[in-house]
């Protein structure tokens, strides 16, 4: 089946069996090595993208499922070719990733929490990364890593619109 | 961890859904995905044909009339927690709902798909039973309904029949000033499925009397099961008649044992969590809405 997908901002066309997962698509089709794949049946959070601003597991959708949705990966989060996203950069600087397997989603995790709350608590934090397994034990760098990038969202000089999503 | 191969179909009406349903015993409904992807993942599930039914506008939304509450079968879990209709007319769910999969699930998962596949831990479907829900069904002769209590039949088993396809839930709205509820679980992990959960919801009059009260159970036996508890009516829920009461209501429940617990096991937490989840239920009446939900 031919399906067209907006991903990062561009249209991209794929041709795929239905049973192929947005997840391998992306991987396959698209190039986009940037997600990852893990557990392949929504445990680990590895593939999370986001889905019209929504963190979503991207082994739990089918390519044939996606049109018409707005999709990131961690490939769109970048303002620019060789530079980082301040959430991107909280993450270095913090330490908060060391074998580097769950961070797309993990980012992207935090990012989706990040568009709707600029102040999140720290329970808000680990609720909004649950879904995503670190096995290098490296869940109180990630959390300081979000609560980092939050900070400088919140003090930087550039307006910045809160997306409502009620 | 790849599916077997299926057909993928993407109907523009409800009828056009029953009719593709009928005409194929392996056709198979999806929506969110979220229980059934990992299902064909694991190939658990080999349907030939997938019929999405997420875009049809006729399921999706929230609305509130006449005392009940309807919830499209293909509403999101995210959206009906955020739901302002919700919290306040059926707190029960908008207190269990955070309780369901993790953020990234609930963004992509129905309320419709927690139902159909009848997991006898899963929240939603404790709720529908517990507070005596409608289960709204398409059907090839056209809509009907049933309650929640006769649709599921056992672990992963409805009543549903072939052709059929659930389109929404109707929720009893409670007419009381006062009304709460309280949930508690027992899991190996927040937000795996739950080996005990359970789920209440009060009404209190000005004095702190209590003028309805429904109590359910899930996890512990094949289905979601309410507990008769009416004797609490009149009481002041103090906890020797809550504690009474709940012994009494789970004296015969059926209870499963498996690797995770006993049934011993399961029906000594059932009691400790149904009156754990009354006592907040009663606290969290004197909230307009339903209260925290940690």
């Amino acid at each position: 089946m031919k399906v067209e997908l907006r991903v990062n901002g561009q249209n991209r066309l794929a041709d795929v069996e239905p049973r192929k997962t947005l997840l391998d698509t992306l991987r396959e089709n698209l190039l986009l090595n940037g997600v990852h794949a893990g557990c392949e049946h929504g445990v680990c959070g590895a593939c999370t993208v986001l889905v019209d601003g929504e963190a979503v597991r991207s082994c739990l959708m089918f390519a044939v499922q996606a049109d018409g949705y707005d999709i990131t990966t961690i490939e769109g989060l970048a303002p620019a070719p060789g530079e980082l996203s301040v959430l991107q950069d909280a993450f270095c600087e913090t330490h908060g990733l060391q074998c580097g397997y769950c961070t797309p989603g993990m980012i992207l995790a935090a990012h989706a929490l990040l568009q709707h709350n600029l102040e999140p608590t720290r329970e808000d934090i680990v609720e909004a990364i649950s879904g995503n397994i670190c096995r290098c034990t490296g869940y109180g760098q990630i959390i300081e890593a979000v609560q980092f990038a939050a900070d400088r969202l919140r003090k930087a000089n550039t307006p910045r619109i809160v997306a409502e999503l009620e | 961890m790849k599916p077997a191969p299926f057909d993928y179909i993407r109907p523009d009406s409800l009828a056009e859904t029953c009719a593709l349903l009928a005409g194929d015993e392996d056709a198979r409904v999806i929506a969110g995905g979220q229980t059934l992807v990992p299902m064909l993942a694991m190939r658990l599930a080999r349907p030939a044909k997938l019929i999405d039914i997420l875009r049809l506008p006729e399921l999706a939304g929230i609305r509130e009339q006449s005392g009940v509450v309807i919830v499209g079968a293909t509403t999101r879990q995210a959206q009906a927690e955020r739901d302002p209709v919700i919290r306040a007319s059926v707190p029960m769910l908008a207190l269990v709902l955070p309780w369901v999969g993790h953020p990234p699930t609930r963004n992509r998962g129905t309320i419709g798909g927690s139902v159909a596949h009848a997991d006898p831990a899963a929240e939603i479907p404790l709720v529908t039973v517990t507070l005596g829900a409608e289960i709204m069904l398409a059907t090839p002769q056209g809509p009907a309904s049933m309650p929640a209590n006769d649709f599921f039949t056992g672990p992963m088993e409805t009543a549903i029949r072939h052709g059929e396809c659930i389109s929404a839930i109707k929720f009893p709205v409670w007419p009381h000033r006062r009304v709460g509820a309280g949930f508690a679980e027992v899991s190996a992990r927040r937000s795996d499925f739950a080996f005990v959960a359970a789920a209440a919801q009060v009404a209190l009059d000005d004095q702190g009397r209590c003028l309805n009260v429904a109590l359910g159970i899930g996890g512990v036996g094949d289905r979601p099961m309410r507990l008769d508890v009416g004797s609490l009516v009149g009481t002041m829920l103090d906890s020797a008649s809550v504690i009474e009461a709940v012994n009494a209501g789970s004296a015969d429940i059926d209870a499963n044992s498996d690797l995770h617990a006993s049934a011993a096991y399961r029906r000594r937490v059932a009691r400790a969590l149904c009156i754990r989840a009354l006592e907040q239920a009663r606290r969290n009446t004197s909230a307009k809405s339903a209260g925290s939900a940690r």
